[in-house]
Parts: C-alpha cells; sequence; structure tokens
C-alpha cells in the first residue's frame, strides 16, 4: 500500500539568485509513492525549484518538509543522505568517468559494497545499454545513454524521492518513450518521483498529480488526468 | 600526405629557429652561438627522418594498423614487467645516483625532487579537484618562513617545525580557499595569482619579523638524532645533515612520501569526490559530494605538501628570501603539472626533472627560460594536449584490470 502522506511539501518557498526572485512563493506537496510533474514554460522556475529543494540554491524564505522534517537549511549532501536523489538538466554526467565510475559516484554517501553491486545490476536491468557501455567513458555515450546514465546514478543512492529534471530533453520521441516507461517502472518498485518536464504531454500521462508553474510561481494544482483535460493547459503546453 | 608532413616539417623548423634566434646572440665563454645552429640541425634531422619513415609506412600501407602513438607502446613495453621491478629499477637508480654524480649534478637532482613534491601537490589542487591555482608558490613560501623563522626565534628543529609548518600551510591554503569556494576558471586563477604575490610582497615588507628583500640567513640544517654515550652518560647527539648527498636522500624520502600519500589520495573517496568536482560541480553536489567541505581540503592538502618542500628548500640553503617565492616559480610548478599530464602522478615526477633538469643542462639559455618554457608547452600543448603520461588511461587500465576479477 502506498504511502499517501505527503513525502515533499513545499510551502511558501521563495529563491533569489542575486536579485532575481526565481521562486515566488511555491507551495506544493508530493504523496509519497506516486509521480508527480511540475510543468512550465522555460524560465518558469521548475529546474530551480529542484535545485532548492535539494539545497544547491538555498531559499532564502519559506519551509520546505521531507517526510515531516524540515530541510530548507540542510545542505546538499546532507539532504541526500536522507534519500533524495537528483538528476541535473541536460545530462550532466562526468564526461571523463567511465559508466562504471560515474554509478559509483552516485554511490558515493554508501559504504555497502555488496548492496552497491546489486544496484549496479538493477540499473543495468532497467538500461541494458549501459552494461555494455560500461567502461565507456561518460562523455563518449549518445544523448540518450548518457540519460539513462544520469538516472542510474541518482538511482544508486538508494533514494526515496528522485528528482528529476527533464529526462526528455533533446532525446529522439523514441527513446523518450524509452525513458518515460523506465521512470514509472522506477516508480513500481517504490520511488517517488517528482518529475519536471517541458513534454507536458508525456509527463502528465504518466504522472498521478500535476503542477503547472508560470513565472515563479505555481498557477494550477490537479489530478494530472484532469490536467490534461484542462483548457487553458491544452492551449498553452499541450498545443491542441 | 606529403604535403601536409612537409609543411609540418617547415612550421616547426621555423618555430624552432625563433626559439633558438636569442642564443644566436648570446655572449658568453662557454657558450657559443655554433650550439644553436647544430640544435637546431639535429632537430631538423630528426624531422627529416620521421619524414622519411613516414613516407615509407605510407607506402608500405601498414599505417591504418598501426594506431597506438609511441608512449602508450613503450609503456605497454614497461607494463609487461611486473610493476615493482621497474619501481625498484627507478628507486634503486635514485639511491646510488649521489655515488655517481658531483655535487653540481646532486644539487640539481634535489631541487628537482622539491618541484616534484610541488607538483604533485599543486597536482592535487588542479589536476584533481580542477581548480587553476596560479599562487601555488605562496605556500612554499610559508613552509620555508615557518621553519626558518622557527629555527632563527626559538630554536625549533626542523622536525619539530614540520608539522607546525603542515598546520599553518593548510591554514594559509584555507585562507585563500574560502573566499574563492564559489570561483572558478579565470576569476580563480586571477585571485590566486594575487594572493601569492601578497604574500612575498608581505614578506618582503615586514622587515621586522623577515628582515624583508635581505632574508633569513643561519638557519640549522636538518639533523639526525642518534644515542651517544659519552663520558657523562646517555645523551642524544645530532648529526646534521650538511653534505649534498645527505640532503639528497632526505627530499628522495620527502618525496617518495609525498608520491605515496597523493597516490594513496588519488585512490580513496576523497579523490573520487575531487575528480567529481573537476568533471562536473553540479553533478557532484547532486551525488552528495560535500563540495565545500572537499574543494577546502584540496587547498590544505595541497598547502601541506608544497610547506613540506619549502620548510627543507629553506633547511637546505639555510637561507631565504622573498625573491625565491615569485610569481614565475608557481608558473614553472604549474608547467608542470600540465605538461606531466593533469592528475598523473608519473607523468609529473617526468615533467619535473624534464623542465628543471633541462634549463641546467642548456645553462646557455638560463636567460631564456622563459621563452624556452613558452615554446615547450605550446608545442607540447599541440602535440600533446594530454601531457607527457596521461592520466585517465592509467586509471581506466586499472580500473580494468579489477573488472577482470571474477565475480562471485
Amino acid at each position: 500500500m502506498a504511502n499517501t502522506l505527503a513525502i515533499l511539501e513545499l510551502n511558501d518557498v521563495h529563491t533569489y539568485y542575486g536579485n532575481i526572485h526565481a521562486l515566488k512563493g511555491v507551495s506544493c506537496s508530493i504523496p509519497g509513492g506516486e509521480i508527480a510533474c511540475l510543468i512550465g514554460a522555460n524560465g518558469a522556475g521548475k529546474s530551480t525549484t529542484l535545485m532548492t529543494i535539494f539545497g544547491v540554491q538555498p531559499a532564502s524564505q519559506g519551509e520546505i518538509r521531507y517526510k515531516g522534517r524540515p530541510i530548507q537549511k540542510l545542505r546538499p549532501e546532507k539532504v541526500a543522505a536522507l534519500g533524495v536523489s537528483q538528476t541535473p538538466e541536460g545530462r550532466q554526467i562526468f564526461p571523463r568517468m567511465s559508466t562504471r565510475e560515474n554509478l559509483e559516484m552516485g554511490a558515493f554517501l554508501r559504504k555497502d559494497k555488496a548492496e552497491i553491486e546489486q544496484d549496479m545490476e538493477w540499473v543495468f536491468n532497467l538500461f541494458p545499454v549501459l552494461k555494455n557501455r560500461m567502461r565507456q567513458l561518460g562523455g563518449t555515450l549518445s544523448g540518450g545513454e548518457q540519460q539513462m546514465l544520469a538516472i542510474g546514478r541518482a538511482l544508486m543512492s538508494r533514494p526515496e524521492l528522485l528528482l528529476l529534471d527533464e529526462p526528455s530533453l533533446g532525446l529522439a520521441p523514441k527513446l523518450v518513450e524509452k525513458i518515460f516507461e523506465t521512470i514509472l517502472e522506477i516508480n513500481k518498485s517504490g520511488v517517488t518521483i517528482f518529475l519536471v518536464e517541458q513534454n507536458a504531454h508525456m509527463a502528465l500521462t504518466i504522472s498521478g498529480s500535476g503542477y503547472v508553474m508560470e513565472t515563479g510561481r505555481i498557477v494550477l494544482t490537479d489530478k494530472a488526468s484532469a490536467l490534461l483535460e484542462n483548457e487553458q493547459v491544452k492551449k498553452a503546453y499541450l498545443g491542441e | 600526405m606529403i604535403r601536409q608532413e612537409l609543411k609540418k616539417l617547415v612550421v616547426y623548423g621555423f618555430f624552432l629557429a625563433i626559439l633558438l634566434i636569442p642564443m644566436l646572440g648570446f655572449k658568453s665563454p662557454t657558450f657559443e652561438p655554433g650550439r644553436a645552429f647544430k640544435t637546431l640541425g639535429v632537430f631538423m634531422a630528426v624531422l627529416v627522418l620521421n619524414f622519411g619513415v613516414k613516407i615509407f609506412r605510407s607506402r608500405q600501407k601498414v599505417e591504418a594498423e598501426r594506431k597506438t602513438p609511441l608512449t602508450e607502446r613503450v609503456g605497454e613495453q614497461i607494463n609487461r614487467f611486473p610493476r615493482i621491478y621497474t619501481l625498484g629499477g627507478l628507486l634503486a637508480a635514485a639511491a646510488i645516483f649521489p655515488l655517481f654524480a658531483d655535487n653540481y649534478m646532486i644539487d640539481v637532482g634535489i631541487t628537482c625532487l622539491i618541484y616534484v613534491c610541488l607538483g604533485l601537490g599543486l597536482n592535487i589542487v588542479v589536476g584533481l579537484c580542477g581548480l587553476l591555482d596560479l599562487g601555488y608558490i605562496a605556500f612554499y613560501a610559508v613552509g620555508a618562513y615557518t621553519y626558518s623563522l622557527l629555527n632563527l626565534t626559538y630554536g625549533v628543529s626542523f622536525w619539530a617545525a614540520l608539522p607546525i609548518g603542515i598546520v599553518l600551510g593548510m591554514v594559509v591554503g584555507c585562507i585563500i580557499g574560502y573566499p574563492t569556494l564559489k570561483m572558478r576558471g579565470d576569476y580563480l586563477a586571477i585571485v590566486t595569482m594575487g594572493f601569492g604575490e601578497i604574500v612575498r610582497l608581505v614578506l618582503n615588507n615586514w622587515d621586522s619579523l623577515t628582515a624583508g628583500p635581505n632574508g633569513l640567513f643561519g638557519m640549522k640544517r636538518p639533523a639526525l638524532y642518534y644515542p651517544s654515550f659519552a663520558e657523562d652518560g646517555f645523551a642524544w647527539a645530532a648529526y646534521y645533515l650538511k653534505s649534498l648527498p645527505a640532503l639528497y636522500y632526505l627530499i628522495l624520502t620527502i618525496a617518495i612520501l609525498t608520491i605515496i600519500a597523493v597516490r594513496r589520495l588519488d585512490h580513496s573517496r576523497v579523490g573520487r569526490a575531487w575528480i567529481a568536482i573537476r568533471e562536473d560541480e553540479v553533478a557532484a553536489e547532486l551525488s552528495g559530494v560535500p563540495t565545500t567541505w572537499i574543494k577546502l581540503l584540496a587547498y590544505a592538502l595541497g598547502a601541506a605538501f608544497a610547506s613540506v618542500a619549502g620548510a627543507f628548500f629553506a633547511a637546505k640553503l639555510s637561507y631565504t628570501n622573498p625573491n625565491f617565492f615569485l610569481f614565475m616559480e608557481s608558473c614553472i610548478v604549474l608547467c608542470i603539472v600540465v605538461l606531466g599530464g593533469v592528475g598523473s602522478i608519473p607523468g609529473i615526477v617526468v615533467a619535473a626533472f624534464v623542465l628543471i633538469a633541462a634549463p641546467e643542462l642548456f645553462r646557455g639559455l638560463e636567460n631564456y627560460r622563459m621563452l624556452a618554457f613558452g615554446g615547450i608547452m605550446t608545442t607540447m600543448m599541440i602535440i600533446k594536449p594530454e601531457g607527457l603520461i596521461p592520466a585517465s588511461r592509467r586509471r581506466r587500465e586499472l580500473h580494468e584490470a579489477n573488472e577482470k576479477k571474477p565475480k562471485d
């Protein structure tokens, strides 16, 4: 039975980049065990939201709770230690490390060697192509493979909450489908997923709940299936 | 293809000729301009030979099959021996070197080894962590002055001053590291360069403490202590390492310890974290690397190694002055790291010897060292941008060896 309590809650979160007010009071709550997605245009603050949750770009105001515990003051490594994991936007893998080393970096905070090996096998099961690329340098992988590697690396920390930043960015439609299938599979294994996407249709299709973001604010919150039918969303993000 | 090779020949020859021009006008009793022509001649002969071989090869059409470059093939040959023999051989050669060399050569050897330590230390900051540090020599100065002042003022021995110097070096490393945590690339280079100059200028102008440009002198040499049973009973007697061979063995030991330490760091979790930061800082942060601490640690440890080398340097000369720590020295150390192959320990050791010993071999070039550096660095970056002995390949080899182990 999936935990229906919120695993992650944001309450009136504000973030600044210098003078730029990037998040202007974001509030949302992600139910445990679900896939939630955050859609919006370029520059709406989607990536900033993830960076703020993770503590890379700390919130200047507001509260972020993970499993009821406030985490807005924690450094990224502490957030990671709590079981949150994130893939950076634009598939930032370690270009001069091999696939294997990249995955090992994902398990940086863990010390249980045998289980790390197991999890690596699991990642190779999810993305069989990575196994063939084990010794290849990350920078020499194709775009799709790099995205898989980024997701795989994020999984290596055994997260309970996985933050995905635009996994479909710059990928061929077929690959996007494959990636989203895998995201569903990861979710089924018990990982809550918070997905940031521009590919609104795909994201809403696999998600339970959805948020629409515009200029630093969340303007719409609903079930993903309802958002798919919403006229406003259809017009602005689904191109219908 | 022939045209291409010919073009290369002309360009390289021209380039070398420009480099050698200053030597032609060099007036020195020990140096005749003819040598410059000789050098040029030898170089051209090698190029022509290379040209001939290449054409011969292309006729035979074996070109396509033979892709591994020379250095890699040499590496493979070396790897065929068990590592222990290679290392043992090198160590033995280093150990018996003073028996055959005159004092001058030993002195050059000592300088080379000091730069090995400096190069390896800077390698942590630049090579592993990817932070461009142009003021690295400041930490060397910290080590040298720490020992000098402690010894002159309080009579602290070399060995007792070492840990203090290391700690001070680390503190100074953090002082420069902390404000620059958010900086990268050019900005960081400028700030660190300024920092290096600040340290030198402080040493130069703080007359009451550092005696300014006159420098400090009269420090005791490092000593070995042994029990002596003289008339008045048991006591520790000091044997001061004054002779060059003795100092050579001391710095050899320090250099070997540095190599071992840096190697272990390289393969540790911290080393992994450094490389991750170098590769992609945001991704490293998202993987749970505490980037702030790990970067500070890189500065601190890099500074610690420089500080040890600096203390030895001051003890060896029994003299130190601020002009030993010019910006130029930082550049040389950086050159060693880049030339050797960023992140590669054997590469840096080789490069230290090449860059420090080579100018000694061509003493006539002394005044044109900067020019020669420029030449070597430019040529290297064009021909072999990854350095003499690239690091990543080696690392991957090691990993392949690990993977060959049967899995349970």
